[in-house]
């Protein structure tokens, strides 16, 4: 008989999406059931069900409700949560090139200070984790990672700067991440990486997936420029490790 | 092939059609337009499919001229004045523009997006199967951002099919209709209760992403405002730490941190939308069973749209048929002019 696992909680996000919630914490485990949860779906698709939303503790399913209704969805999302067994999760490896310091980190030195350390060993700490992909949210290709070294984890800036550039490595309490378009940011800013996770007129439009294991390695300046430029004419800059 | 040109537009007007959906997962919002309904009913005026690209046009006010042929339009959504030429252009009918004739709107009077459907559609590149303008991701078609004086929509020239007027049910009215959660248990009674009790206004610093809420009582968290981000749908209303909440919109981020006290229904989203700034508005919770049931009424209302076609009245004046195509609010005047 296969065993259970502890039921997610089913809370409504109105009347046309159900919110699965496996933790209310960022926790390693619970991202891995909600990755789990996703390619199920994915794998066995529920009628009704429009699109799945990952995220680092939940997983959001948009559904018609004029083709299924909520408690019918809710039960069959528990039973699928439940089930025994980790679903292969594809993941695929990428060795992903950043620059760091001088105008293309301009918080590593205040950072690396804080942290009582040289700005070559935040270097080395921030490039020699093994990350994984919790979750790509808020705007395109914004790839949130998890498996931060404990010893670089910072709150994040007091007040958000409104603009920072698009390639934007930066850490924010125990998450580090990806920006893929200029925006808004309220985490501090280590380095940029010349890679695209998202272009319009490149295939795949997406570089990364939910899931997907990165590991960061540094570049310099002059090398960020080249491949900048290449990326810009829709080159992939980063690596896919054959598995 | 005509042109519809952009002759002078005001902010936040461009090309929206039902979004584009499938690719939340990597933080691609689904944009589209803000008030579904009135988008199926302007494009139903003029035969096209109901979620077919229109030209959402803001609260200000827009004209356009048609190029090289005639283009056939209708107008529905918030009420404004509406001309061609020297003579009144009855909204929710359907308008033949000829060569170098000039549909010239006023401001929105009551409403704030009116839906510009043209006969034929926009034509565009689809970018994950839509025209949809998303300026921060850079899609949209024909131009990625909002529409500005001097552009061209291309489309086709107008048939020689009939003019349509819409026969429509009166609209729904009263509170904007909640389901709570799904992080309502972030709150206590208290704070649920300044949520639902209070009468709020919509901020003027409102957009496209998002709804801002005042003048309400302060809804406070029962453990701070910062929660690990979870996803986000249109109508989501988080709290963020000033207690006034926001309503997250079609250009949202698709994922956010602020803890996310209710969820406005998706039949009400539209009509929420509407809600000029500084309007009081207020919300009621209801169960899904209801919420889910207006879902279904409004799915029947948009599929028998085509049934409610007739043809036009021959008086302009006519008030009654005016009222009743109304869906915005108040009468629309066939006296009323650009303002």
């Amino acid at each position: 008989m296969a065993a259970t696992l502890s039921p997610p909680r089913i809370l409504p996000s109105g009347d046309a999406a159900i919110t699965v919630e496996f933790s209310r914490k960022i926790d390693d485990e619970a991202n891995r059931r909600v990755l789990t949860l996703d390619r199920v779906l994915a794998d066995r698709p529920i009628a009704g069900i429009t699109e799945t939303v990952p995220t680092y503790r939940s997983l959001l399913v948009h559904y018609d409700p004029a083709v299924i209704d909520f408690d019918t969805l809710a039960g069959k999302l528990l039973a699928c949560a439940q089930r025994e067994g980790r679903a292969d999760l594809r993941a695929r490896r990428w060795r992903i090139p950043v620059t760091y310091g001088g105008e293309h980190g301009i918080d590593l030195e205040d950072v690396a200070r804080t942290l009582g350390m040289t700005p070559d060993r935040l270097i080395a700490l921030h490039t020699g984790s093994a990350y994984r992909v919790a979750m790509i949210g808020f705007t395109p290709g914004w790839s949130y990672l998890s498996g931060l070294d404990p010893a670089i984890v910072m709150p994040r800036r007091q007040s958000p700067r409104l603009s920072t550039l698009a390639g934007t490595i930066s850490v924010g309490g125990v998450q580090t991440g990806i920006q893929c378009l200029s925006g808004p940011s309220g985490w501090h800013l280590l380095g940029r990486t010349p890679v695209r996770t998202y272009q319009f007129r490149r295939d795949p439009v997406f570089l990364l997936e939910p899931g997907d294991a990165v590991t960061l390695y540094p570049i310099d300046a002059r090398e960020f420029a080249e491949r900048d430029e290449a990326a810009e004419h829709g080159e992939i800059v980063a690596e896919l490790v054959p598995s | 092939m005509s042109r519809l040109l952009v002759t002078t537009v005001g902010p936040a007007t461009s090309v929206q059609d039902a979004g584009r959906y499938g690719a939340q997962r990597y933080g691609l919002t689904p944009s589209g337009a803000m008030d579904r309904l009135s988008l199926a009913i302007a494009n139903c005026l003029v035969g096209n499919p109901l979620f077919a690209a229109a030209i959402e046009i803001g609260p200000l006010g827009a004209s356009f001229t048609a190029r090289d042929g005639a283009v056939r339009v209708a107008l529905a959504g918030a009420a404004r004045g509406s001309r061609i030429g020297d003579h009144d252009a009855t909204p929710y009918q359907s308008h033949l523009l000829a060569e170098g004739e000039s549909l010239t709107l006023g401001a929105a009077r009551d409403g704030v997006f009116s839906y510009l459907a043209i006969e034929g559609g926009v034509q565009g590149e689809q970018m994950f199967g839509s025209l949809a303008v998303n300026a921060r991701a850079g899609l949209g078609s024909p131009y990625p951002r909002p529409l500005q004086g001097g552009d061209a929509i291309e489309t086709l020239a107008a048939s020689t099919a009939p003019e349509h007027a819409i026969l429509l049910p009166a609209p729904v009215q009263g509170p904007i209709r909640v389901i709570l959660g799904p992080q309502d248990d972030e709150f206590d009674r208290d704070a649920i209760a300044a949520f639902l009790d209070s009468e709020w206004k919509i901020s003027g610093t409102s957009d496209r992403m998002g709804y801002r809420l005042e003048g309400g009582l302060e809804v406070r968290h029962l453990h701070g405002h910062n929660i690990v981000s979870d996803g986000t749908v249109n109508g989501s209303i988080q709290v963020p730490g000033n207690g006034q909440p926001i309503v997250l919109m079609p250009d949202r981020g698709t994922s956010g941190g602020y803890p996310k006290i209710a969820t406005v229904i998706s039949a009400d989203i539209g009509r929420f939308a509407q809600i000029p700034a500084g309007r009081g508005l207020r919300f009621r919770a209801v169960g899904m069973s209801e919420a889910q049931a207006a879902a279904r009424d409004m799915a029947k209302l948009l599929e028998g749209l085509p049934s409610r076609l007739r043809r036009p009245t021959d008086s302009s004046f006519d008030v009654d048929a005016l009222q009743s195509a109304n869906v915005a609010g108040s009468a629309i005047s066939a006296f009323d002019v650009p303002t």
